[in-house]
């Protein structure tokens, strides 16, 4: 899929993340997280995941998070992505 | 570099002084004699008052290079520590040490002081900013975490030379007499300021509520006090209290408050003479209020509650649950007002709480506790210090002391905090060592050390859900991945040191 317009899906709570993803011409992935130094990896491993699995090839996908777990970065991924999508 | 028998790399000196690496709770013996400091004689019998802070600073001889300390009953409400420092820097006054008994968030107003090198060092362990500075490398002020216990250790060996104390006074007469019981600043027991204020070479009495002569009861004697000065606050004691004063509602913290409980009535100690210490948090309340109806439904008569006290606890003793509580510190106005109001609610100095080197402490006679983590690893040991990005700052508190001194200590904790797996392969500190750790209580499961093998057996019968920390590490993981270990640079910033004196840990300052 195609990255539209701008997406947004989550919240600033602990244990969520805030997920913007915007049309841009490249794939940036930017990571903000209060466990950054212990799991970034796990993090940008399961946000590109998702991107591949919905076929995104462009587009900055910024995520603010506060620790949450890897079903919710899935989940609040994929719904800012739908919302992006123009659909 | 040496390690000690944790496996940590402890650095042979430290700001000049040589390290002893940590090897064992129990064996290291002291070596000193008690300090000593001159023995004055003050022949009038006039007021002891000398002005403000300034004129008390310039009346003591604060000089370049020395040590001060405060008491921090006031904790996030003092504001005694950055008033004075302002004034030590005033006067042109340079390389200050402080040895307080500790430091909290509303002193990241002495920042600039340290950038400025009117402070050079802390001689205790710090909460907040500063320690996150420190620990970036920002700020160049080397940190040595002391327990309760140690600090008051430390004092009393004359490890940490105090050359001036300048001790909060709530409830103060010119001649030096104070408690902190009454007064606009009340703050409770003063069980810190009675180490400073029997070791510091001098000792000043700071009040913004003087009364007519004498201040009774008396909490420290006029027979120990140098000078009285007067600020017009000492700070606000609507801030003693912290945010986490109360009981839980998360259905995770009630989990675990339920199956803490449970160990707590598996040890068997819950029966007459029974001792008992808990936290402030929010899962450690929750906790008291499952054994105070346990106490209730076994009309059970307890020994002494003790540690920071909270209303929790005086209710507790008022409804005759326990003989006595034992106050090194007041943790909410409630404990404040009782501690000035019940004779059984004493006051006791850090010393007699939890210095390892005396002829016993008040923790050594403890049953069960209940501690935090913010990590534990698979061997028990426990981190308070070190967060998640690797920044000090927490400091010890009592945890380590009374570890080692209750029967069982229970360490209560949730499996997972945002992301972070807190029963791990290795904590990024040891504040206390798993030896002195009997029970790991998260909502997923109870973990118990193999020296409490009858304990196990217990809860084991009881069908609690018992696993092996192992497992429960496993299980941790397989929801929030293996964590990478924080990277740290070789620099050292802080030390961690064991209530003995020992070095249980180093702080390093973390990659950028």
């Amino acid at each position: 899929m195609n990255i539209l317009k701008r997406g947004q899906a989550g919240t600033m709570q602990s244990s969520d993340l805030m997920v913007i993803v915007e049309p841009a011409d490249k794939l940036i992935i930017e990571i903000e997280s209060t466990v950054k130094k212990q799991f970034e990896h796990l993090i940008r491993a399961r946000l590109e995941q998702v991107l591949d699995k919905f076929g995104v090839a462009s587009g900055r996908i910024s995520i603010s998070d506060r620790g949450a777990l890897d079903y919710a970065i899935e989940a609040r991924l994929e719904t800012a992505l739908q919302r992006a999508g123009g659909a | 570099m040496v390690l000690n028998s944790l496996g940590r790399q402890i650095p042979e000196t430290f700001s000049g002084k040589k390290l002893i690496p940590y090897s064992d709770p129990w064996s290291l013996q002291p070596h000193a004699e008690r300090s000593t400091r001159a023995i004055r004689r003050l022949t009038h019998n006039g007021s002891k008052l000398v002005g403000g802070l300034k004129d008390a600073i310039i009346a003591v001889g604060l000089k370049d290079g020395m040590t001060i300390s405060t008491h921090h009953s006031l904790r996030n409400g003092d504001q005694l520590l950055n008033d004075l420092v302002k004034e030590i820097d005033a006067l042109g006054i340079r390389d200050i040490k402080i040895a307080s008994s500790s430091i909290h968030i509303v002193h990241a107003e002495l920042i600039p002081y340290i950038r400025k090198g009117v402070i050079t060092g802390f001689e205790c362990g710090v909460n907040g900013l500063i320690g996150e500075l420190v620990s970036k490398g920002e700020l160049d002020c080397p940190i040595v975490v002391r327990s309760h216990g140690g600090r008051a250790r430390a004092l009393i060996t004359g490890e940490i030379p105090v050359d001036v104390a300048f001790l909060a006074a709530p409830y103060c007469d010119e001649y030096g007499n104070f408690n902190g019981f009454y007064g606009p600043s009340a703050c409770g027991s003063l069980g810190y300021a009675q180490v400073d204020a029997q070791h510091a070479h001098k000792v000043v009495a700071v009040t913004d509520n003087l009364v007519p002569f004498p201040a009774v009861p008396v909490g420290i004697p006029q027979s120990v006090v140098d000078f009285v000065a007067q600020v017009s606050r000492l700070g606000d004691p609507k801030k003693i209290v912290s945010s986490t004063t109360r009981i839980t509602t998360d259905p995770i913290g009630l989990q675990i408050a339920k199956y803490a409980a449970m160990v707590i009535e598996s040890s068997g100690y819950v029966k007459d003479g029974f001792s008992f210490q808990t936290g402030t948090g929010g899962i450690s309340l929750a906790v008291a209020e499952n054994v105070r109806n346990m106490m209730r439904q076994g009309k059970i008569k307890g020994s002494f509650g003790c540690g920071g006290i909270t209303g929790n606890f005086v209710d507790m003793l008022e409804e005759g649950l326990f003989e006595a509580l034992f106050d090194v510190q007041c943790f909410d106005l409630r404990a404040v007002e009782s501690i000035g109001r019940n004779q059984k609610h004493q006051e006791m100095t850090a010393g007699m709480y939890a210095n390892p080197f005396n002829c016993g402490s008040v923790v050594n006679r403890l049953d069960c506790a209940i501690l935090s983590a913010t990590e534990i690893d698979v061997n028990f040991n426990v981190n308070v210090n070190t967060e998640s990005m690797g920044y000090l700052l927490h400091n010890t508190g009592g945890h380590c002391d009374v570890a080692a001194g209750a029967k069982v200590s229970i360490v209560v904790a949730p499996s997972i905090r945002g992301r972070l797996p807190i029963v791990r392969d290795e904590v990024t500190t040891i504040t206390t060592p798993g030896e002195t750790v009997g029970v790991i209580v998260t909502e997923r499961g109870v973990a118990v050390n193999d020296n409490l093998p009858e304990l196990k057996a217990e809860l084991i019968r009881r069908r609690a859900p018992v696993k092996d920390i192992r497992q429960l590490r496993d299980e941790i993981y397989a929801v929030t991945g293996v964590p990478r270990p924080i990277e740290f640079v070789d620099k050292i910033v802080g030390l961690v040191e064991y209530r003995d004196g020992s070095i249980i840990d180093v702080i390093r300052q973390v990659c950028p």
